[in-house]
């Protein structure tokens, strides 16, 4: 699979990471050789393989539904950039 | 003309009923003031864990049993990505490719009694996202993160709804059973219930389905209804003006009674699905299922049945009474207390439900209890008291007059008069004071006399205030005016 310029800037415009034109450039090299291996990967027969949800042979654990977390607005707020009423203020959203 | 036919399938958010939310130990009480109730986790804060909430599973398990729906060994969770800023960690935590709940059925019931199937694609657990407020904050938007992280359980439908009547039907059904179960309070104006509607329509007798638009938090039984009927006819008219439907998302006016597009972005959305590293496999063994199961109280499609079957009720008032489980409760306590289901049907459907509907009130809320309600009707039963002052007996528990309609009916004088010899005396004296009506009605023919004794029951039941027995006044005065 082969990936292109457009490829690139779309995938970063998805994680809105900014990119110059030369740092894309550059990316499409990377991730191209990424890919390459990932081919070599795709070569090995896994038909009879369920795939591996998670690394780790183990269970989700599950916690009683009780509430143990109290408020911490005023901790969690002192780092925003902008709050107004108990509200974090961002940019204005135009739907 | 062309015949065109509806295609509709519904995504259904339930708002779960949990005491915390889905991956943290934070409230999910509605109403707290802004960002109190949202911890590091549902912030999405660096260095957080997720954990999930045993309840919001068995919640999940326990709707998926009601809907006759696999469940499925493993389940997992999976991270939709996107931004937006009431999503504080760039991805909500949702389920894709293995769902907690597989295919199931939910059986509606129409207007006219009938009923049919609606496949359930499945059910998935996911974390609700946070409030943006869009009034004017100094030129930004406020963002309130307390629902950010509450349990949603996302129930999806097959496209088998063919028209806005059964879409409704459909939604009414999912509503009875998770309230039933317990589940979600199911309040759509508090947003307990969300609802995306896929619509799209296809000439008559065409098998490939045409292009959907999506409807996007359409939040009342109404709004369903209207959106999808604005929404058809807006398809079928472009379709017939020579246009095209396009696959999009819109967004349901209730002021207007439309729905309008919303602003089409230029590349469609790509979430990348991938496995959640923060959250291991789900796993649920069969013991784990039937214990669920065993704690399952009696569905609504099941009470209806047997309220018909074994009460002998007709399907309409089965299907009134089993539409909500304080209804279904209340009823069949009313019947436990008289002993006959037909009466306490009427009367839960008729005076009470009037008296309800008047005041707005919900049937939780009734000032007259079941109880009270029961003792009433086997006082009809009993013929201690007339039909007609029954209304009287209740109206008067319904203002609080007293706690029992024994207690109104002895302080009123309400008990009936069933002693023949009283009533031969009123009578005796209704006809002395009537020469001239009696003259007419011997007179008459055995037509006529039928119409005139009304004259006479009237005037000895105004004699005893309401409370001879009917039937016995009107074949007493038979025998006495058709002596002679």
């Amino acid at each position: 699979m082969a990936i292109e310029h457009a490829d690139v800037l779309r995938a970063a415009h998805l994680a809105r990471v900014g990119l110059s034109e030369d740092e894309a450039t550059g990316y499409v090299d990377d991730l191209s050789r990424i890919l390459k291996m990932v081919d070599q990967l795709q070569a090995v027969d896994t038909q009879d393989i369920t795939p591996l949800a998670h690394p780790l042979d183990a269970t989700q654990r599950l916690r009683p539904d009780e509430v143990t977390e109290h408020s911490q607005r005023e901790r969690f707020q002192a780092c925003a950039p902008a709050v107004t009423d108990g509200l974090y203020l961002v940019p204005r959203v135009v739907e | 003309m062309m015949q065109w036919e509806t295609v509709i399938g519904l995504e259904v958010h339930v708002q779960l009923a949990t005491q915390s939310k889905i991956f943290s130990g934070a409230s999910t009480a509605f109403g707290a003031e802004p960002n109190t109730q949202a911890c590091a986790v549902d912030l999405g804060m660096p260095g957080v864990l997720p954990v999930l909430n045993e309840n919001a599973v068995a919640m999940a398990v326990k709707f998926g049993l009601a809907v006759d729906a696999e469940i499925p060994e493993t389940s997992l969770f999976e991270r939709k990505n996107y931004f937006y800023p009431d999503l504080p960690k760039g991805y909500q935590t949702s389920q894709m490719a293995q769902p907690i709940v597989g295919p199931g059925k939910v059986e509606i019931t129409l207007d006219d009694g009938s009923t049919r199937s609606v496949r359930i694609h499945h059910a998935h657990l996911e974390e609700d996202a946070g409030k943006s407020l869009h009034e004017d904050y100094h030129g930004m938007t406020g963002i309130d993160l307390n629902r950010a992280g509450t349990p949603l359980l996302e129930i999806v439908s097959e496209p088998d709804m063919r028209s806005a009547k059964e879409a409704v039907a459909y939604i009414k059904a999912l509503h009875a059973i998770v309230t039933y179960l317990g589940i979600s309070d199911g309040n759509m104006a508090e947003g307990s219930m969300r609802c995306d509607v896929n619509v799209s329509v296809r000439p008559k007798g065409q098998a490939a389905f045409g292009t959907r638009a999506e409807i996007k938090n359409v939040n009342s039984f109404r709004f369903v209804e209207k959106a999808i009927a604005f929404e058809v006819e807006r398809q079928i008219e472009l379709i017939e003006d020579g246009g095209q439907v396009v696959q999009e998302t819109r967004l349901f006016d209730p002021e207007r009674d439309e729905t309008r597009g919303m602003r089409t972005k230029e590349e469609a959305n790509d979430y990348r699905y991938f496995p959640c590293p923060d959250l291991l496999p789900v796993t649920l063994d069969g013991a784990y299922v039937d214990h669920q199961r065993a704690l399952m109280p009696e569905l609504p499609s099941e009470k209806r049945h047997r309220f018909e079957n074994q009460l002998g009720l007709s399907a309409y008032d089965a299907g009134v009474l089993a539409s909500s489980r304080a209804m279904a409760e209340y009823f069949e306590a009313v019947k436990d207390v008289c002993g006959d289901a037909k009466q306490a049907a009427n009367w839960v459907q008729g005076e009470l439900s009037a008296n309800l509907n008047r005041e707005n009130l919900e049937i939780g809320d009734s000032p007259v209890t079941a109880e009270q309600l029961g003792g009433l009707i086997q006082r009809v039963m009993d013929d201690t008291i007339s039909g007609k002052a029954a209304k009287q007996v209740f109206q008067a528990l319904w203002d609080g007059e007293a706690d029992s309609a024994d207690a109104i009916i002895e302080a009123r004088g309400l008990k009936q008069v069933t002693d023949t010899g009283a009533i031969e005396g009123m009578i005796d004296q209704v006809i002395a004071d009537s020469p001239v009506q009696v003259a007419q009605y011997r007179e008459a023919d055995e037509a006529k006399r039928g119409k005139m004794i009304g004259y006479f029951v009237g005037q000895v039941m105004k004699a005893s205030r309401g409370t001879a027995n009917p039937q016995q006044v009107n074949s007493l005065l038979k025998q006495k005016l058709d002596q002679a």
